[in-house]
């Protein structure tokens, strides 16, 4: 499966991207997370919930294959 | 509520709109909004909420205007640097529209005051810059079922939506814990662009337009995201939680005696040492022995212009950790003690430092 995982916030600074295509066989969000934050190690110290085809949902989502994700952090600012 | 003559002329842009006519205007006219934040979200939503006719516009802010609030709070003119932002907006407000009721609060908004505040009022916008007040605001309109226009802003990119609208999502539904004290840094430690919070802004002042006008599609349950640098923008769906909204309207909650500070760990049980601008001037009256590390750019002003000061900006303080004493007291600074606390939290715990205390309330008002 081809994911495109898009970065927002701290979590474009902490991957060092804006946007990005991954192919592998995840099951879960939980999965996909945990392989996002081997890959980029600041991501573990960063809070962010994901979305999957534009729908925030929680990492026992089961992903069925080429969707669109967002890492999607808090901002404080105002 | 009727509209004057002088009224109906003065709106007759928005009358003309068969989306809001007369009855829009007077539904405006009817409306109260509360706007938390007189800042950079606050300014062009209070702006733009003046010109439109909302009846009743309230503003809390407890801050004063600083020169570095001018890059972005266009409110506010050099005159007004040093006064509450909230009585120096309505001052500017009520020359833009007379014919709006404003009310002005100055003092800090708190678990004590915000429920029969909020219940004064039809909308609420959220344009904060800390953690702890935005769960504050949210749970406090989740108790009195008042619809909240969000907006969030980090650097170039901004995040708009309305929460507990006809049971919509709260922020609660979207971000059910705080992230780490200290690990989001807003606007006064990170810098932003200044058109940014205005667009923001902008956009939350439309949703309450929306929101009391009753037309088109409220952002409710969806978060609009938007990046200044490439123009993209990405509408996510947020879905409720019963368990988050539950736990809010729940008797078990007790909102007047929440600790949202603690909440968002603000306050530690193991606190930092900390000193103040006034004892770190003793200090060096003593000539007592000690060093400061300085965790800001080298730009950043006013700077403390001692021998023992040695600038480690946050992002270079890995490279920096052999220059910092073991032995001495050091004192950490930075702009505002949001960097210096994070940069203690990291040597302590990544370094195993024991000597280093917080500046807490930063050196922007050293002289």
């Amino acid at each position: 499966m081809t994911l495109t995982i898009k970065y927002f916030g701290m979590t474009a600074e902490g991957s060092g991207k804006t946007e990005e295509s991954v192919h592998s066989n995840y099951s879960s969000i939980a999965e996909l997370k945990k392989d996002i934050i081997n890959k980029h190690p600041k991501l573990e110290k960063i809070n962010f919930k994901i979305a999957a085809n534009q729908t925030i949902v929680n990492e026992d989502y089961l992903l069925s294959g080429d969707e669109e994700i967002a890492l999607l952090p808090p901002f404080a600012g105002g | 509520m009727n509209l004057t003559d002088q009224e109906k002329n003065r709106y007759s842009r928005h009358i003309s709109l068969k989306e809001v006519g007369l009855s829009g205007q007077e539904k405006l006219k009817a409306a109260k909004v509360l706007i938390i934040g007189a800042g950079g979200l606050g300014c062009p939503a209070l702006q733009y909420l003046t010109a439109a006719g909302i009846g009743t516009i309230g503003i809390i802010d407890f801050d004063t205007v600083d020169e570095t609030n001018l890059q972005r709070q266009i409110l506010f003119t050099v005159n007004d640097i040093g006064t509450n932002k909230a009585t120096a907006a309505k001052k500017r407000l009520i020359q833009l529209n007379p014919n709006v009721n404003f009310n002005v609060y100055t003092d800090k908004l708190t678990t004590k005051n915000a429920l029969s505040l909020f219940n004064n009022y039809d909308v609420i916008v959220d344009g904060t810059d800390n953690f702890s007040t935005r769960y504050l605001i949210n749970d406090a309109s989740v108790i009195t079922n008042k619809p909240l226009a969000y907006g969030a802003i980090y650097k170039f990119e901004g995040q708009v939506t309305v929460f507990n609208h006809n049971n919509g999502p709260s922020y609660r539904c979207l971000f059910p814990e705080p992230p780490k004290a200290g690990s989001v840094p807003n606007c006064s430690d990170i810098g932003v662009i200044g058109v940014l919070p205005g667009l923001i802004g902008t956009q939350q002042a439309n949703e309450v337009l929306k929101l009391i006008l009753e037309i088109g599609n409220p952002l409710s349950g969806k978060l609009l995201t938007y990046n200044a640098l490439d123009n993209s923008s990405l509408t996510l769906n947020v879905p409720r939680s019963e368990e988050e909204i539950e736990k809010i309207k729940s008797d078990n909650f007790s909102f007047e005696t929440m600790d949202y500070d603690f909440f968002c760990g603000l306050l530690k049980q193991e606190k930092m040492k900390e000193i103040s601008i006034e004892d770190l001037k003793k200090w060096y009256e003593e000539s007592k022995d000690f060093q400061v590390i300085d965790v800001r750019a080298d730009w950043e002003l006013p700077r403390i212009n001692k021998e023992n000061v040695v600038v480690i900006p946050l992002d270079e303080l890995q490279n920096g950790i052999p220059k910092i004493s073991k032995s001495k007291d050091v004192v950490v600074i930075c702009q505002h003690g949001v960097r210096s606390k994070f940069a203690i939290e990291a040597l302590e715990r990544e370094y195993n430092f024991t000597n280093l205390i917080d500046l807490s309330e930063g050196a922007a008002n050293w002289k």
